[in-house]
């Protein structure tokens, strides 16, 4: 379509949010009813939008950029604002528009005191521009610019509407507030990383011009360099893959570098929460395979097992800190640690498979555990405790809530026929026979800790259910009525269950998209 | 003597708004003496529309005056162009607070001005006497305007240990002056620059740069010359503080920079460790001791120091290559971080005024729950000290960023050290800034906290106004770098054409 030709469909999909929260406020502030249809109209539009891009999409050519502009931004260091999406990027570009959409929709009547809606719903549409810009931006200004953007809408949402119960922090002895010390947790460990991130950005800017005559920012022109091995094998390259690697393993994040999530996901309101899992976390494994994996191939391989193992031990570390975890959205953020081991599992086999893998797991994550943190959230919205050992009987109380409870916790668990299923498969088929160079017998030792991680994922989720779905209901419930699934909590959940059977049963929803891209990064990279 | 006059103009209109304002107080009753405030805002207008003409009225790029040592080419515009604007926003700062002290306004404008003339006259100095005339013009009238609450003991406090370390930098900088002509035989750059090549091995001129670093290391409170800062802008009123940590911080990086460049450009061995040890004690130093502070005048006080400590960084750079393209860059990044920087500070004391107007007081706890009955002081709040942070899409990333770009372009372990550093010193950085915000918008607002009366206090116009002025910038040039970039590339080709 032409409209997405000449590019303006991609920018209207990046800067549509931003302008939209900036509208928010040109609105009275008493005006609820009329802040919450600005956002709604603002993120549907902008869904639409990426919904039509990814029906015009040429998926014969999944593996170029599509719809790109390329413009002047700061000529003076050669930084472009170029944009565009391929098969890697456009999945994960409809699941965050449309998260965003279903996240105003839940929104409509739950609000966290203190109450602003029109605050927080203009925080939510800039982290919307910063979320759908990361994962267009071909320029690694640019890149960098919207992977920071993220940061202060949700500093401001966990730290004002986050929770307000005192904790005592163990190393520094005194006791603060759980959401003030997630949300400066949170900010302080990803600008660690990014700071880092941009040496290594700048690293190969500089290097870039050796080879190119000039310097350039432009990811598609380095990842040309990085086809031909440009960057080499050496300290240099060594470093700057490492610099890059502590910039995204803090957002994706992986173990030792996930201490943030779960201070972070369980501090955060609802809808925070359902943001973080379902698109922050991506923007840190969609890097790795949008830059580091195509930028500094070998590289790539030399550090693969050392992913393969981090993101073996976050899958094992990550189901048994679930197995101790008696604060159900806890137990969910913990859940995330493992389900990102198996996308970085994926990313570490550095085949296509296991690189499918890992963007239909990206996918699937987001949905799910999106989910299961919104049924976290409104069981505590009724129960007004996360405590699994208060709640039970569940499906006594709310037959509705338990039945969508037992059937996420089962997609997440990564039951055949749902969305869990194939990224978990996958990236234990890609280990079994990683790319050429790497130790298949190291791998397959990471498949087996991977597969035994799946037993103990499906140990804790059905631990879970068992101890808040079934069973009678406590005591201190006896005579309570409680209201089950509300009219704008299916609006919210319809679409994700539809999207977790959908991609269960007909993965090529997704992986129609991808294959074609990785089958080429994966060739680039590694000549196979 | 052959003056060009139109390349005078800035320097003329400011003196001439000095003696109007001198006039205007003596000739106006008490009760309209608030005028002067005003005749400092039209003088400093008047000032900018030369510059104007200068920049883009064509004409010759370069206008060389007094054999030499007088030159206004595009490095002293755009720091021109900074003075004036940055003293434009401190002007309509003061007026409330000045007006709210009821005496000396007159003098209180007179001064301020003063020290504008001397940086104006500072950037276009291409001699040691004429640098020294200029930075002693800036600095001479700030003594008063520290310790201008003169009822106040943290105000005498403040100017009295400006003064006395003020002089001891001045005594050092001479010291260091003398040794260069004595050594050299000249006092304009050009001739050091050239007697200096054949120098490298003498003790007694290695020394002379040193002292000179140094005594503009007093100047941009580098540590470990920063023992007075922190006293000092806390003591002084607060827009003469906004001035000291913006216009005389500006006017001592702007020396430095001429210093170094322009004279020194031989012997980069000497003030290349030195000013890369400087970067890395002030960012490091100034970083750790203000996660300690609650006071948020001396919060910006350390800030301040770890962000001069940022802006040394390019010279790091500079000195550990030989590369014109490198020098070039790492000049501009020096003066592109200068500029944003103003902006920002500018724009949080402003805020520090706003709040201390709303709350009665300037701590991180006394502003707790300041969103709740101020929220406009507490968005701008937000937006300035994250821009100091450097999170993106607001200014300061981009200074940042620039700032990078310089020190990373000459391949040295010792450059890539300091960026390590720089970077560490980033994300330190950014607890004590959101510490501020922090208190603003997530703490509750205390049941003893400020009176109603207190937090309904309207505004001045003029303050709103430079907050005004001061975020539009900040949230334009994070976006819209480009236009900002290209003007710098240029002024560092002139800065560091001695090269």
């Amino acid at each position: 379509m032409e409209f997405f030709d000449s590019g303006w469909g991609l920018s209207l999909i990046v800067f549509l949010p931003a302008a939209g929260a900036l509208l928010l406020f040109a609105i009275p502030k008493s005006r609820e009813t009329a802040h919450k249809w600005t956002a709604l109209v603002v993120s549907l539009v902008v869904t639409a939008l990426a919904v039509i891009a990814a029906a015009v999409f040429d998926y014969g050519a999944a593996e170029r950029f599509q719809f790109e502009v390329a413009a002047d931004w700061i000529p003076a260091i050669g930084a472009n604002y170029h944009i565009g999406v391929d098969g890697i990027s456009l999945p994960l570009l409809v699941l965050s528009a449309a998260v965003t959409v279903l996240c105003v929709v839940y929104c409509w009547d739950h609000w966290e005191e203190p109450r602003n809606v029109r605050g927080f719903l203009a925080l939510m549409l800039l982290l919307a521009t910063g979320m759908n810009g990361t994962f267009v931006a071909l320029d690694l200004v640019l890149f960098f610019i919207f992977f920071e953007l993220v940061l202060l809408p949700m500093y401001f949402m966990i730290g004002i509407w986050g929770d307000d119960a005192e904790r005592r922090i163990p190393v520094l002895g005194i006791t603060v507030k759980t959401r003030l010390y997630a949300a400066i947790k949170f900010f302080v460990f990803t600008l660690f990383g990014s700071a880092f991130m941009l040496l290594g950005f700048l690293a190969l800017y500089f290097r870039s011009g050796d080879f190119l005559g000039s310097n350039t920012f432009d990811i598609p022109a380095l990842i040309a360099l990085g086809s031909e091995n440009a960057f080499g094998s050496g300290t240099f390259a060594w470093l700057v893959f490492g610099a890059m690697f502590l910039g995204f393993a803090v957002k994706v994040p992986m173990w030792p570098f996930h201490t943030w999530l779960p201070d972070a996901h369980t501090a955060a309101p609802t809808v925070g929460s359902v943001l973080l899992a379902a698109i922050l976390l991506k923007l840190g494994s969609y890097a790795f395979l949008r830059i580091s994996i195509p930028v500094l191939p070998d590289m790539a391989r030399e550090w693969a097992p050392a992913i393969g193992l981090l993101a073996v031990i976050g899958i094992i570390y990550g189901s048994l800190a679930c197995l101790a975890q008696t604060d159900v959205k806890r137990l969910i953020a913990f859940s995330s640690v493992g389900h990102m081991g198996f996308v970085m599992l994926g990313i570490a086999t550095m085949t296509d498979v296991g690189f499918n893998a890992a963007i239909i797991g990206m996918v699937a994550h987001g949905i799910i555990t999106g989910l299961l943190f919104f049924l976290a959230g409104s069981l505590h919205h009724r129960y007004h405790t996360r405590d699994i050992a208060r709640l039970g009987g569940n499906q006594k109380l709310m037959p509705w809530m338990g039945g969508i409870l037992a059937f996420t916790a089962m997609a997440s668990l990564g039951l055949p026929g749902l969305a869990g299923f194939w990224g978990e498969f996958m990236s234990l088929v890609g280990a079994y026979r990683p790319a050429a160079g790497l130790s298949a017998g190291q791998f397959q030792a990471f498949m087996v800790a991977g597969a035994i991680g799946t037993v103990l994922t499906a140990g804790y989720m059905l631990w879970m259910l068992q101890r808040v779905n079934l069973g009678e209901p406590k005591e201190e419930w006896a005579g309570r009525t409680f209201a089950d699934v509300g009219r704008y909590e299916w609006l919210a959940w319809i679409p994700l269950i539809i999207a977790t059977v959908a991609i269960g049963v007909y993965p090529r929803i997704v992986l129609g998209a991808t294959t074609d891209a990785v089958v080429n990064l994966a060739r680039n990279a590694f000549g196979g | 003597m052959n003056l060009d006059y139109h390349a005078l103009a800035p320097e003329i209109a400011v003196a001439a708004t000095i003696l109007a304002v001198l006039t205007l107080d003596v000739a106006l009753p008490r009760r309209l003496k608030y005028w002067t405030a005003f005749a400092g805002v039209i003088g400093l207008t008047a000032a900018a529309v030369p510059l104007l003409t200068l920049a883009f009225g064509g004409g010759p790029g370069v206008r060389v005056m007094l054999g030499g040592g007088y030159v206004v080419d595009d490095f002293a515009l755009v720091m021109k162009a900074l003075f004036i604007v940055g003293g434009y926003l401190v002007l309509l700062m003061s007026v409330s607070y000045i007006e709210g002290d009821r005496y000396y306004q007159g003098e209180y404008y007179l001064l301020l001005l003063t020290s504008i003339l001397g940086s104006l006259v500072m950037v276009s100095s291409r001699d040691l006497i004429t640098i020294f005339v200029g930075l002693e013009l800036v600095t001479g009238p700030l003594f008063l305007l520290a310790g201008w609450r003169k009822g106040d003991k943290r105000s005498n406090e403040a100017s009295l240990k400006f003064f006395i370390l003020g002089v001891l930098s001045t005594a050092i900088l001479l010291y260091g002056m003398s040794f260069l002509y004595g050594l050299t035989g000249s006092v304009d750059f050009e001739g050091i620059r050239t007697a200096g090549a054949d120098l490298l091995n003498s003790g007694a001129f290695r020394l002379a740069v040193l002292f000179t670093i140094i005594g503009f290391g007093f100047k941009i409170s580098a540590v470990p010359f920063h023992f007075w800062a922190p006293d000092t802008y806390q003591g002084a009123p607060t827009p003469v503080t906004a001035y000291l940590s913006v216009g005389s911080k500006a006017a001592g990086f702007a020396g430095l920079l001429l210093i170094c460049y322009q004279a020194f450009p031989s012997v980069t061995e000497i003030w290349g460790p030195a000013l890369w040890i400087l970067a890395a004690l002030s960012m490091t130093v100034g970083n750790l001791t203000a996660l300690r502070q609650d006071n948020i005048v001396r919060l910006l006080a350390y800030s301040s120091i770890a962000q001069g400590g940022f802006i040394l960084v390019p010279f790091a750079a500079a000195a550990a290559t030989s590369d014109p393209r490198v020098i070039q860059e790492a000049a501009s990044a020096t003066i592109v971080y200068l500029i944003i920087y103003a902006f920002m500070n500018l724009g949080a004391f402003a805020v520090v005024m706003a709040g201390a107007r709303r709350t009665g007081t300037a701590t991180i706890s006394g502003w707790a729950g300041m969103a709740k009955h101020s929220p406009r002081i507490a968005v701008l709040g937000a937006v300035f000290f994250f821009a100091l942070a450097g999170i993106p899409p607001l200014a300061g990333w981009y200074a940042k960023f620039a700032m990078f770009l310089a020190i990373l372009r000459p391949v040295d372990p010792w450059t890539v050290a300091l960026a390590v550093i720089a970077a560490v010193n980033a994300v330190i950085a950014l607890v004590y800034y959101a510490k501020v915000a922090k208190a603003m918008w997530m703490d509750p607002l205390p049941a003893d906290g400020p009176s109603p009366e207190l937090t309904s206090r309207p505004l001045s116009g003029s303050l709103s106004l430079a907050m005004g002025i001061s975020a539009l910038f900040v949230a334009v040039a994070g976006v819209l770098p480009f236009q900002l970039a290209g003007v710098f590339a240029e002024a560092a080709k002139l800065i560091t054409s001695g090269i």
